[in-house]
């Protein structure tokens, strides 16, 4: 034991028995402390800084020994207000807020959210075919991009640091598409209700054709570092388990359901954005692991550039074709254009307000500030993200703002199933079954 | 079901667009007639036969959008969850959102539950609605287990008091937090933020919130 003392490292009795603070530097007064104790039950808790919770997730553990017998997760340190703060927002201005939740898969977030708002509005069949392509292309490269950081921090949780440097480096590859298209890397509001916020600039179908080449290539030689990697396999197979029964009372969707063996994929069984259109594959696994949840995200992988390559044959068919709806009273006026001073309204757009149609400067103000009105009713939309079902419940009064619009998340309900698939197994597994459900806090807390 | 003043939520000056003394309402959707059209006639046709008590236990029936509501009553919640579950094979419940209508009265707070048949690939909604000064839904746990951090969010979020449920805490807010952020009557809020001496009014102050 060494002589130095923490001095925020301590020791107090409660009722509970003895609470000890840890800092990082005192592990083995700690051990010597507890190795005293008459109790072979200790309660951890885990997070929300910890580094391996997959953001700030909070475990509370109990322990016996290195079983855990109980696990508790804490929530809510991410907690925004996003579902009360766009109900003092108009329709459009709710992309902006709903793009923040699951900050890893925006768009998924975004595509959600307008396909309930054009529900409500009725115009869902009036989205032009490119709008839906894009978004179709648009989220696919989202997958990939989520789940890029889903294998990588998932391996690097589990210690392997070398699969996380490439997922990023890849992961890059596609922020730069979306930056090219959208002006942004993430949270970028690119789609709106009733179409896109803008259409794709010169260039980017042959960047995108580039980079699935790239990205393919890639995935062949990163897909050797860890699939069938012995001990990668130690530490995955037959961790986190979860069979159907389990997953569907839970409500769990997305990768951890189809570990089960059932082909759920909205994409497949429910389409939209015309995603009947595509040729694609539901990748399962029947291990009902965290090994076998890996391998459908890798799998998911070559699914995904499968319809990025359908979806540019489409939009190279598509040139010029509009990608927003046409009813004026809906679209957005202007379509933004990169200038000399960069992404801005299209100059066209402000010298025929400012110039030549005085109607046009009302109507653009008018929707503007004070948006569109869209009938009341309530509606639930639902998109296969990369973590499974996320539906947005939309409400509306008849006004120009959203009266309730709540996130059915698929982190939010899947976080759930940590403790059906972590109690009763070993501390060290309880990492690698967090990061097989792949939670994003922003999503779960919203 | 609500009434809003005003275009943009200002109260005397500040409207620039002319609007400022409409008064909007939306009325709430009566019944639907039959058929309903789609996958609907069957799903209500079997719950009917499967559940004696469906005319009394089942307020309303609404098609709308395409999508097919059961106003339900609050103290039969449970069993139709059970023979909608059981019977229709309703294997998921997508969680609870809840709505706050402070304009219907004594039906102030209402509890939306998306349902997924993966079986028939089906989808039907279950709503059911409680008065402010009494607001308890039987908890659906024990029917769908994934229920249990939903209805601790819809509890945090709108003070909806689910009986039954194993441990109903608030689940985003801190534990000592007062009120019940999602409601109508609760303000969006913020505090004012000080720059060098230069404010910035909390959202609520600003001229476009409210």
């Amino acid at each position: 034991m060494s002589s130095y003392t923490d001095p925020y490292a301590s020791s107090r009795e409660t009722t509970e028995g003895t609470v000890f603070s840890v800092t990082g530097g005192d592990w083995d007064s700690l051990v010597t402390e507890i190795g005293q104790a008459k109790e072979e039950r200790v309660v951890v808790n885990m997070g929300p800084q910890h580094p391996s919770t997959h953001g700030v997730l909070r475990l509370v553990l109990e322990l016996e020994g290195e079983t855990v017998t109980e696990v508790r997760c804490g929530i809510g340190y991410l907690h925004t207000g996003i579902e009360k703060n766009i109900e003092f927002r108009n329709w459009t201005q709710g992309v902006t807020f709903v793009t923040r939740m699951d900050y890893l898969a925006p768009l998924f977030n975004e595509t959600a959210y307008c396909l309930g708002v054009e529900k409500l509005l009725g115009i869902t069949n009036d989205v032009p075919e490119r709008a839906s392509v894009i978004r179709v292309l648009m989220m696919e490269l989202n997958r990939i991009s989520s789940h890029m950081v889903a294998l990588g921090t998932g391996a690097l949780e589990l210690g392997a640091l070398s699969p996380m440097i490439f997922c990023f480096r890849e992961r890059e590859k596609v922020l730069d598409v979306f930056e090219m298209i959208s002006g942004l890397r993430m949270n970028m509001a690119y789609i709106r209700p009733g179409g896109l916020q803008q259409d794709l600039p010169a260039g980017a179908l042959a960047k995108i054709r580039a980079t699935v080449k790239d990205l393919r290539k890639s995935f062949k030689d990163n897909e050797k570092l860890l699939v069938g990697n012995s001990i990668w396999m130690k530490r995955t197979e037959g961790i986190g388990y979860l069979d159907l029964a389990g997953a569907t009372t839970l409500g769990v969707t997305g990768p951890v359901l189809r570990s089960t063996g059932l082909p759920w994929d909205l994409r497949k069984v429910q389409p939209y954005c015309g995603y009947e259109n595509y040729k694609f594959d539901v990748v399962t696994a029947d291990t009902c692991d965290v090994y076998g949840r890996f391998l459908i995200r890798v799998n998911e992988l070559e699914q995904s550039l499968r319809i990025i390559e359908q979806a540019v044959d489409k939009l190279e068919k598509l040139e010029g074709a509009p990608v927003m709806v046409e009813d004026k009273k809906i679209a957005w006026p202007a379509q933004l254009a990169l200038g000399g001073d960069g992404l801005g309204n299209s100059l066209d757009h402000i010298r025929e307000i400012m110039g030549t149609s005085m109607e046009s400067l009302i109507h653009h103000f008018k929707l503007v500030t004070e948006g569109f009105r869209v009938p009341a009713g309530q509606v639930y939309a639902a998109v296969e993200s990369p973590r499974g079902e996320l539906g947005a419940h939309v409400v509306s009064d008849g006004g120009t703002r959203p009266y309730r619009v709540h996130f059915r998340e698929p982190s939010f309900n899947n976080l759930q199933s940590t403790s059906a698939m972590c109690e009763g197994s070993m501390v060290a597994d309880i990492i690698g079954a967090v990061a097989s459900i792949d939670p994003v806090m922003g999503g779960v807390d919203r | 079901m609500s009434s809003e003043q005003g275009m943009f939520g200002t109260h005397g000056t500040g409207d620039t667009s002319g609007y400022g003394g409409l008064v909007r309402s939306a009325a709430s959707t009566g019944s639907s007639e039959r058929p309903y059209g789609s996958y609907f006639d069957s799903v209500t046709d079997d719950l009917e036969r499967a559940y004696p008590d469906f005319a009394d236990a089942i307020e309303r029936v609404v098609v709308d959008r395409g999508e097919l509501t059961l106003h339900i009553k609050v103290s039969r919640l449970v069993e139709v969850s059970l023979i909608l579950r059981d019977k229709l094979k309703f294997e998921m419940c997508l969680g609870v959102s809840g709505v706050h209508y402070p304009e219907d009265k004594n039906r102030e707070l209402h509890a939306v539950y998306p349902l997924l048949s993966m079986t028939n690939n089906q989808r039907i909604r279950l709503e059911v609605s409680v008065p402010d000064s009494n607001p308890h839904i039987p908890s659906l746990v024990e029917v769908w287990a994934g229920n249990n951090w939903n209805e601790r969010e819809t509890f945090d979020m709108f003070g909806i008091v689910f009986d039954g449920h194993p441990g109903l805490t608030r689940i985003l807010m801190p534990d000592d937090w007062q009120g019940h952020p999602q409601r109508k009557d609760y303000a969006l809020g913020g505090i004012s933020v000080e720059y060098k001496g230069a404010t910035t009014p909390a959202p609520d102050e600003r001229r476009s919130y409210r």
